[in-house]
């Protein structure tokens, strides 16, 4: 009872990714994306809590609060800071052709159940069915990345990534080993805290952060 | 073991000793001391290993063996001969106002961590770690690429980090997918992770989830290796970049990053009965190869050359560790041992003569030979050697690789041969006029430490002469362990 209880509850969250993930791909606000990777952070960790109650693996729990910690409290406060000091707060980016992404979005997550499908079958984690999920989201966010152009939502493309390998990580397995996830967990802290000295440094140089001015560097 | 601690104690304490010191005049020197170090401690961690063979240590996180221990040593020397080389390199451009004192501290500061990054990728047992390791050295050098804070530079940067970063990130897929494999025979946490577990029990894996982490893995690591159609940051970052942190990334960082595919080819391969994993690297390899000699001839700017110079060479050794087999990985390893030493040579060289010319267009720099014969020595014996010319280290590893292609994969000679040639035409033809002829560049303040470019041409030199018997028992030792 309990056991397929938690398991829809999984699908559910895992569902949501999945939602939060389109919803990011067409989100042209800068700020609005900014909440829909928090939520993004919240619906990973409230799946990572399910799976460590249902099964009791205890290291789960250590697991969902840094996911916790980072991706729903300290990355996005980094982000928030950011775009308040950068000025870009209230940006909001002409994405051309929203219809069309959805739809090569909708194709993205038909090929990653497909290679996803022989995998999971040797799963023995209650999530194993939405592995597929976690690989759309990490392929989502691929696409996000190539069609933005402005570089803080290319930043947060690169999160929401990272967000659905762990959770290809928890659904495929029960989580890595803490110290692999403490490492990754510091990487991405680290390589946060980079990108904003960089991001400060690009807009010094060129007085926006159109990364359409980085495209000089061609071989002619 | 005290070997291993000192080892990755050395630079992360150098790193905070540089922070501390910032823009003292000093602060060359004890980057250069802190390099040192580390190149003791990996003599003691090589003393070690040689005497009593492969360990592991500190709960079997980090293990030893001659395949490892020969990349620390070398990534060890390469870093100290660079941090020579570094010294009045970085006194000049600090002369000439492109390094301010803050970005002085930066860059020394990240040096050591850098470092220490590719030592602890490279000695770490866990697969994880290793992936986070090399995580961290793009994030060590991505302030350094654009610390010129030039358009260019940072555009450069940009493109390192976003690249790099999603590259790394399928890797990432392919370690949870490695994970996975190898948790139904190793069991949940612990050692399912750690290399020397998997190797035992390689034969057990899933094939058909390793085939898959396999290629994540390929294509994430190969990002870092520079493998085409993923290198395109690769020219851009060694370019823009300070000339040190070229050789280091040229000369090191690829290695690193070919060691980890390495790394999982082994198990890929005890995994799967076919050769999967061999079939991937090879055309990797070679589409690598023939891709960057037909762009070298292209180039105007030197460092880029050279770059595209270095995907040449790192796609003939994938192709070599590919192939397999005792003869084909020996010559991989004495290709990498040798292009390390000689590209990084080649990069202080054209750091020299691009600070005399002030700039990196290499239609502006001629006559090194008048206004410095050893800068342009160094140049012109230094491309030799990097295009296979008898008799220096990199001809005997290419003709160890094409002879073992010829009897296994002979469709492949023609196209290597291809390479070599069109890549030959392309460097020779611009470097000479750079060296010969009459000059149009000024004197520096500070005298180049050119003892760093003699000291690894003439280890090139000698590794294509003679192969002392030690050094080639232990290539071989590591050969094995590929398989």
């Amino acid at each position: 009872m309990m056991y397929t209880l938690a398991i829809q509850l999984v699908n559910l969250f895992a569902a949501g990714m999945l939602l939060l993930a389109f919803a990011m791909l067409a989100q042209r606000r800068i700020l609005t994306l900014i909440h829909l990777y928090a939520l993004q952070g919240l619906a990973l960790t409230a799946s990572t809590v399910t799976v460590a109650w249902a099964t009791g693996q205890a290291h789960l729990y250590e697991s969902a609060a840094i996911t916790f910690a980072l991706k729903v409290v300290v990355l996005p406060w980094i982000l928030h800071r950011l775009i308040r000091r950068l000025n870009v707060k209230w940006d909001v980016e002409t994405l051309i052709n929203i219809p069309s992404m959805m739809l090569v979005g909708i194709v993205l997550v038909v090929f990653a159940f497909n290679l996803a499908l022989p995998i999971s079958e040797f799963s023995r984690s209650i999530a194993r069915g939405t592995l597929g999920i976690a690989l759309a989201c990490v392929l989502m966010s691929f696409l996000m990345m190539i069609t933005r152009s402005k570089a803080v939502p290319q930043v947060i493309g690169f999160l929401s990534m990272e967000n659905g390998l762990f959770f290809a990580a928890t659904s495929a397995t029960y989580g890595m080993p803490m110290v692999v996830e403490l490492g990754i967990a510091l990487d991405v802290l680290v390589g946060m805290v980079i990108l904003g000295v960089f991001l400060f440094q690009i807009r010094e140089r060129f007085d926006s952060l159109d990364i359409r001015h980085l495209e000089k560097l061609k071989d002619d | 073991m005290d070997a291993l601690a000192m080892l990755l104690a050395v630079p992360l304490a150098g790193a905070a000793c540089l922070w501390l010191v910032g823009e003292r005049e000093a602060a060359p020197e004890i980057n250069a001391a802190a390099s040192f170090l580390t190149l003791a401690a990996a003599a003691w961690l090589t003393a070690e290993v040689v005497s009593d063979g492969p360990f592991a240590a500190f709960h079997e996180q980090f293990f030893v063996d001659p395949l490892n221990v020969f990349l620390v040593a070398l990534t060890a020397f390469v870093g100290f001969t660079t941090s020579l080389f570094s010294a009045p390199y970085m006194r000049n451009e600090r002369d000439k106002g492109r390094m301010t004192p803050a970005r002085l501290r930066l860059y020394h500061g990240m040096y050591q961590l850098f470092m220490l990054t590719m030592l602890l990728a490279l000695t770490s047992n866990n697969m994880g770690i290793l992936w986070v390791a090399m995580e961290a050295a793009t994030l060590t050098t991505v302030l350094l690429v654009s610390v010129y804070r030039t358009p260019a530079s940072l555009e450069a940067a940009w493109k390192y980090f976003i690249l790099c970063g999603v590259g790394i990130a399928q890797a990432l897929f392919g370690t949870i997918l490695l994970y996975f494999a190898a948790e139904r025979v190793l069991g949940a946490q612990g050692h399912a992770l750690l290399w020397t577990h998997l190797d035992l029990v390689k034969h057990q894996l899933e094939p058909a989830i390793m085939s898959l982490a396999f290629v994540f893995l390929l294509v994430g690591y190969g990002t870092k290796v520079g493998l085409v159609p993923l290198h395109n940051w690769l020219p851009d970052a060694h370019a823009e970049g300070p000339t040190p942190i070229s050789a280091v990334l040229s000369g090191l960082l690829l290695n690193v990053a070919l060691y980890a595919v390495i790394r999982c080819k082994v198990l890929a391969e005890g995994a799967l009965a076919s050769h999967f994993a061999a079939h991937m690297m090879m055309a990797f390899g070679l589409v690598s190869t023939v891709t960057a000699a037909f762009f070298l001839s292209r180039q105007r700017d030197i460092k880029r050359m050279f770059a595209y110079s270095s995907i040449e060479h790192m796609g003939i050794m994938t192709f070599a560790f590919g192939m397999g087999g005792p003869i084909a990985n020996f010559a991989g390893l004495l290709h990498m041992t040798v292009h390390s030493l000689v590209k990084s040579a080649i990069f202080f060289a054209v750091g020299h003569a691009a600070q005399k010319a002030g700039t990196q267009v290499m239609d502006e720099i001629r006559g090194l030979l008048r206004v410095s014969p050893r800068v342009g020595w160094g140049l012109m014996i230094g491309t030799l050697a990097i295009l296979g010319m008898p008799p220096f280290g990199v001809f005997t590893s290419e003709f160890l690789i094409l002879t073992t292609a010829m009897r296994e994969q002979p469709w492949a000679t023609p196209l290597l041969l291809l390479a070599l040639g069109v890549a030959f035409a392309a460097i020779f033809g611009r470097v000479q006029p750079m060296v010969f002829g009459e000059t149009t560049l000024g004197r520096l303040p500070y005298q180049p430490a050119l003892a760093p470019v003699f000291v690894h041409l003439a280890l090139a030199l000698m590794l294509g002469l003679y192969i002392p018997p030690y050094l080639a028992a232990w290539y071989r030792q590591a050969a094995r362990l590929l398989g």
